[in-house]
């Protein structure tokens, strides 16, 4: 039931993977390290242009370069999302960022439009072409017209059932990915205009303003369907978990499980990363006896941003998978530290500071492969030896004594309330 | 130099179809909502062969177009060859696709059947349509959020068929789920005590925008917000004649058959003056009059986004 199949694909230009690929978004260099070191085999980002993410730092050509290099040391891939659809003015210009992509180093683009998609495939045939979720792919005739179009694989629409990703298995040799977590469209992805009409925001090439999370209410013929002003008509989905359901996922034949969030923080792809790898890990390591841990669970819930839910993977979602009431954090836990070094001799650690800690501060240390403890912040010096009373400056060094041993990329989280 | 562009518009009913015939329309898209996205009204196979048949026989001709343009799932598109095949018997002029499913399948189950992209939000670029322009369609749709320069350049540089729509609400927002359903049941009560299908007067406001009415129903494919204005263009139509657009649509989705005819007379008299002289064309306050005299006054009459620049 482990699909351990060898057999190769494309031109045997790639191997089937034994395990599915974990794929996590990296919003900037810090994070791609981050999730590649945490344990993703591919991040995908986004390139100065033709993404969907005005609003994240993106990356240049340069940032490119040191990505996929940093990424080959641990095996890993890096995808560019060119998932924008792409108005006339977009076009000049892109056959030379197809091409510098290609020159970078990167693995596949994610594009949706097909005139992306077919130029890439004629000037920069080094790239892969993987069609993305804005394309809405929900059925096995669609899925096979785009492997006939030469396309290794497609990103499925978040709509898409594990029945009915068995039948596109069934029907078509392609790979498939599929997003197993983070935030969700309530519309079909690209198919939602609302920031354009709201703000004159093109939602298509990046400027999605989340206006399916504003207020509404709901009216019949000039009366307000609810009595009650508190509770409002919602478009807003809750995020999507797969934690808990990998099996299925891994045994349907996804061949890559995507993480949502280039707009997400380093403390939010590294636990949840760190989360998925564990438990595909330990899947493949004996899946007869593969039981979902609960530590993974509670990790993943200490950086989740809303409630929960599985999305369309089982069922339509329904009443309890939408947010209707106004959105709280929902995790009581903020990041507050990298560690940067470990003295064993002294028992101390180099941190630096993300957010504000001081003695007696109840803080958890992580890092790759589910290593955990927690402890209270004892004495906090400076690199000069000099006690503070807090570490309270953006990035600054500062030496702590902690309860167990640490490495170099470890995080430091804090409880909030 | 210019063809007259065909004036398209959908139906809710066979006797709303021949009424608007008679008032000028060249085209109609209609169909099923199994296949078709936001019909006014339900064609089945036997009703589209009868449209079918009054468009051929009217006295100028008229053409049926078929709307296939849903996201199909595996159940609705392995149905596809028989519906697909019994279209193309039937006789429809198009059949309009917004899945690649219908395009592979069409090649097969209606060869020699035009084709027509019509992705609405998606379809953006004269590049895109080029691209299906290679892989069989005759005519691409254009995105609602384009702007007028957009519009022509497309015209200019792509070999295909270019649709715009002129008049009418447009679709800004398409959710699989059942928005209003999962509502009700938020506030404890049954799906079933709110009729939330097409045409039964739901609409959102959003808070801070106390003035726009955003039309919201459900069907079986899920949740529809549509836009607060109809698009209007009346005014500006010779711009887009003269870009030598090749279909002018005007979209009848919860409109009254009164309000459309008279939409179809005015945008018929505009088109009509244009082709005959197009030196001295003038607008005519009264087409607008016509139109204006009938438009639900919560809903303005607007340009859309033929002259505005987006940002992102």
């Amino acid at each position: 039931m482990s699909m351990t199949t060898n057999k190769p694909l494309l031109k045997g230009k790639r191997h089937r993977l034994d395990k599915p690929e974990l794929l996590a978004p990296a919003g900037n260099l810090e994070k791609l390290k981050f999730a590649v070191h945490y344990g993703a085999d591919a991040v995908y980002i986004g390139g100065q242009k033709y993404g969907l993410r005005s609003g994240a730092d993106n990356f240049s050509f340069e940032e490119m370069r040191e990505g996929v290099e940093f990424a080959a040391r641990y095996g890993a891939k890096v995808f560019v999302a060119t998932n924008i659809y792409a108005h006339n003015e977009d076009i000049e210009g892109l056959e030379d960022y197809l091409r510098g992509l290609e020159e970078a180093g990167i693995a596949a683009i994610i594009a949706a439009d097909p005139a992306i998609v077919e130029t890439a495939q004629r000037v920069a045939p080094g790239l892969e072409v993987h069609l993305s979720t804005q394309q809405s792919v929900l059925n096995w005739r669609t899925v096979k017209f785009w492997k006939d179009e030469g396309l290794p694989r497609v990103v499925l629409a978040r709509e898409t059932s594990l029945e009915e990703i068995a039948e596109m298995k069934a029907h078509v040799d392609i790979e498939i990915e599929a997003f197993i977590h983070g935030a969700m469209c309530s519309s079909f992805s690209g198919r939602c205009v609302l920031s354009n009409h709201f703000t004159d925001r093109d939602s298509n090439r990046g400027g999605c303003c989340q206006s399916c999370r504003w207020k509404y209410d709901l009216y019949v013929d000039g009366d307000s369907v609810n009595s009650e002003q508190d509770s409002q008509f919602t478009m807003g989905s809750k995020d999507l978990c797969m934690i808990s359901h990998l099996p299925e996922l891994i045994e349907v034949g996804v061949d890559s499980f995507k993480i949502e969030g280039r707009m997400k923080s380093l403390h939010y792809v590294a636990t949840v990363v760190n989360a998925y790898r564990q438990a595909i890990d330990a899947y493949f390591a004996d899946p007869d006896r593969y039981e979902l841990k609960p530590e993974w669970v509670d990790e993943i819930n200490k950086s989740a941003n809303r409630p929960l839910n599985t999305g369309f993977f089982f069922d339509t979602p329904g009443t309890e998978d939408h947010i209707y009431e106004p959105e709280q954090k929902a995790a009581p836990y903020d990041f507050a530290g990298v560690v940067l070094s470990y003295d064993e001799a002294t028992g101390e650690a180099v941190i630096q500071q993300r957010n504000h800690f001081k003695p007696g501060t109840e803080v958890e240390f992580f890092g790759p492969g589910g290593t955990f403890f927690k402890q209270s912040v004892e004495e906090i010096r400076d690199l000069e030896g000099q006690l503070l009373d807090a570490a309270r400056h953006p990035l600054q060094h500062v030496r702590i004594r902690t309860a167990q041993p640490v490495h170099p990329m470890d995080m430091m989280r804090k409880r909030i309330r | 130099m210019n063809t007259k562009p065909e004036l398209l518009t959908t139906a809710a009913s066979l006797g709303e179809l021949r009424k608007l015939m008679e008032a000028g329309a060249d085209a109609f898209i209609i169909g099923e909502s199994k296949y078709g996205a936001r019909l006014p009204g339900e064609f089945g196979l036997g009703e589209m062969a009868e449209a079918v048949e009054a468009a051929h026989g009217f006295a100028r001709p008229v053409r049926i177009y078929a709307a296939v343009n849903n996201l199909l799932d595996n159940a609705a598109a392995d149905s596809l060859p028989e519906y697909l095949g019994s279209l193309a018997q039937i006789g429809v002029d198009a059949i309009v696709f917004g899945d690649p499913s219908v395009l592979v399948t069409a090649r097969e189950a209606a060869p020699g059947v035009a084709l027509h992209w019509n992705a609405e939000m998606t379809s953006t670029s004269y590049a895109q349509a080029d691209y299906w322009g290679r892989r069989g369609a005759s005519r691409i749709v254009l995105a609602r959020e384009l702007n007028m320069e957009q519009i022509i350049e497309i015209k200019q540089r792509t070999s295909l068929e270019v649709q715009v729509q002129v008049h009418g609400m447009t679709n800004i927002y398409h959710s699989k789920r059942s928005l209003v359903d999962s509502y009700m049941g938020h506030l404890g009560k049954e799906a079933s005590e709110l009729d939330s299908r097409l045409g039964q007067g739901l609409y959102l406001m959003e808070e801070e925008r106390r003035d726009e009415r955003y039309p919201i129903y459900q069907d079986a494919h899920g949740t529809y917000m549509m836009s607060s204005d109809d698009v209007c263009m009346i005014e500006n139509l010779h711009e887009l004649m003269e870009a030598g657009i090749d279909s002018l649509r005007v979209e009848g989705l919860m409109k009254t058959a009164a309000y459309n005819e008279t939409v179809i007379r005015a945008y018929r008299a505009a088109i009509d003056a244009y082709a005959a002289d197009p030196q001295n064309y003038e607008f005519k306050e009264e087409w607008l009059d016509a139109i204006r005299e009938l438009q639900d006054p919560s809903r303005e009459l607007s340009y859309g986004f033929f002259f505005k620049e987006q940002v992102y």
